[in-house]
């Protein structure tokens, strides 16, 4: 058992996009906000903090969740992956980061880390996701530009990109 | 939209939570997945002294048949429900209800047995508990106790349970061969909360419809021999029999006609699949 009183900052500690990472935190203070106001990682965008918007989509230990509903002191010792971790190198989109580029599947860009999130998640669990699967998926994320559709077009582009490109490994 | 000040306790075992719990009493709260009570902490809902995370608690990921039931314990995931692709022989409502809890991101970190004690209204889980008499199974220093779903839901996220308990597990019977099951559900968008949803169950002579929505918990009406050509005013007289109101969603009108005609095509889909 480990007890973490209200008013002081503990330390956190986590692997974040494969790197170590640590900051103080009082066991009140989001994930979300640790992020970005902590280890001043801004990908991951805040909208309604309550788990409806799906902007603050990140992974946690392989699985898609809501930063602003999760502690920073939840995730001591976890495995974190949030937007900035999606590109292969600098300068380089990923296969699906290329796809929303080419199909205009952003205007704003505030939901978008979100969205590319669950789908990079969702694709790598299940390859041969269709359009359908990812409709559904998408239903937990709010865009207010795109009217989805150019963001459907572009994840069901990368699904079939990265199907072929492991059948050619 | 930040939470208030709270001590947070990260448990290793139930029992020290139940413990915890048996110290604190009403000014703590159980932290499970998050997905109902961070958001409430958030918009400061619940303002808890003291949080008791039990997700790094020991205890099975998955839920586990013992004997005639499916059991799921305190730590199963809700997208544990999606990824078990038996649970469509065992219990199949329950795979018939699962893609509608929440969105996939919330499953993936939201409990089973963390809805059942939120008790929301629109909620899946209770409702579908409710539907196939499954039970829960609460735990405190003192005792352990077991009661009926039916039971445990007394009002708008109002519980059986006391502030010393937690839940340990719920679980609900293995379907018989022969019952037909069928979940529909009308939202503004999938996944949203539920304006109106319906569980059925139709085995031998029993026709069994539970509503969820519209109560402030889950409602079952349960019909003996009910002939086709009388569905409609049994489910007309069910629909006027609830405490539909007027919100910022549906009116009572709108609820009551969804009951109608929802519950219709739910009832008839169970049937189609009962033998």
């Amino acid at each position: 058992m480990r007890r973490l009183s209200a008013d002081e900052s503990h330390m956190v500690c986590f692997r974040l996009n494969g790197e170590p990472v640590e900051g103080p935190a009082e066991p009140r203070m989001l994930l979300s906000d640790f992020l970005r106001h902590v280890l001043a990682r801004t990908g991951t965008h805040v909208g309604c903090e309550h788990g409806v918007c799906g902007a603050c989509t990140i992974r946690i230990d392989g699985m898609m969740a809501r930063a602003c509903m999760t502690l920073a002191v939840q995730v001591e010792g976890a495995e974190i992956t949030t937007v900035e971790g999606l590109a292969p190198e600098p300068g380089r989109l990923s296969v699906l980061q290329a796809a929303f580029r080419r199909h205009h599947a952003l205007q704003c860009g505030f939901c978008t880390a979100g969205i590319l999130m669950s789908i990079d998640t969702l694709l790598q669990a299940e390859p041969e996701a269709d359009a359908g699967r990812i409709r559904e998926v998408l239903s937990g994320h709010l865009c207010r530009c795109t009217g989805y559709r150019q963001i459907l077009d572009a994840a069901v582009e990368a699904a079939r990109a990265l199907r072929k490109e492991t059948q050619n490994a | 939209m930040k939470p208030a000040r709270f001590d947070y306790v990260r448990v290793d075992t139930l029992d020290e939570a139940a413990d915890i719990l048996a110290q604190s009493g009403d000014d703590a709260r159980v932290l499970a997945g998050g997905q109902s009570l961070m958001a409430m902490m958030n918009m400061r809902l619940a303002q808890p002294a003291v949080v008791v995370d039990i997700l790094q608690a020991t205890g099975p990921r998955r839920p586990e048949i013992a004997k005639d039931r499916l059991r799921i314990s305190a730590l199963v995931r809700q997208e544990a429900l999606s990824t078990r692709v038996s649970l469509a022989q065992e219990v199949p409502l329950l795979a018939q209800a699962a893609p509608w809890i929440g969105h996939i991101q919330t499953r993936m970190r939201g409990t089973v047995c963390g809805s059942v004690a939120h008790a929301d209204p629109s909620a899946e889980l209770p409702l579908i508990l409710v539907a196939l008499d499954g039970r829960v199974h609460l735990k405190s220093r003192r005792k352990r106790r077991t009661m009926p779903a039916r039971e445990f839901f007394l009002g708008m996220m109002v519980t059986e349970k006391s502030d010393d308990e937690l839940i340990e597990a719920v679980d609900v019977p293995l379907t018989l061969p022969g019952t037909g099951t069928a979940f529909r559900e009308v939202g503004r968008r999938k996944g949203d909360f539920a304006i109106v949803s319906c569980a059925a169950v139709v085995r031998g002579s029993l026709t069994r419809l539970a509503v969820g929505g519209v109560n402030d918990t889950p409602v079952v009406a349960d019909w003996e021999n009910l002939a086709p050509a009388d569905l409609a005013e049994a489910l007309n007289a069910f629909a006027w029999s609830l405490d539909t109101r007027d919100d910022m969603h549906a009116s009572a009108r709108y609820r009551r006609d969804l009951v109608r005609r929802l519950g219709e095509t739910t009832i008839r889909e169970a049937r189609s699949c009962a033998d």
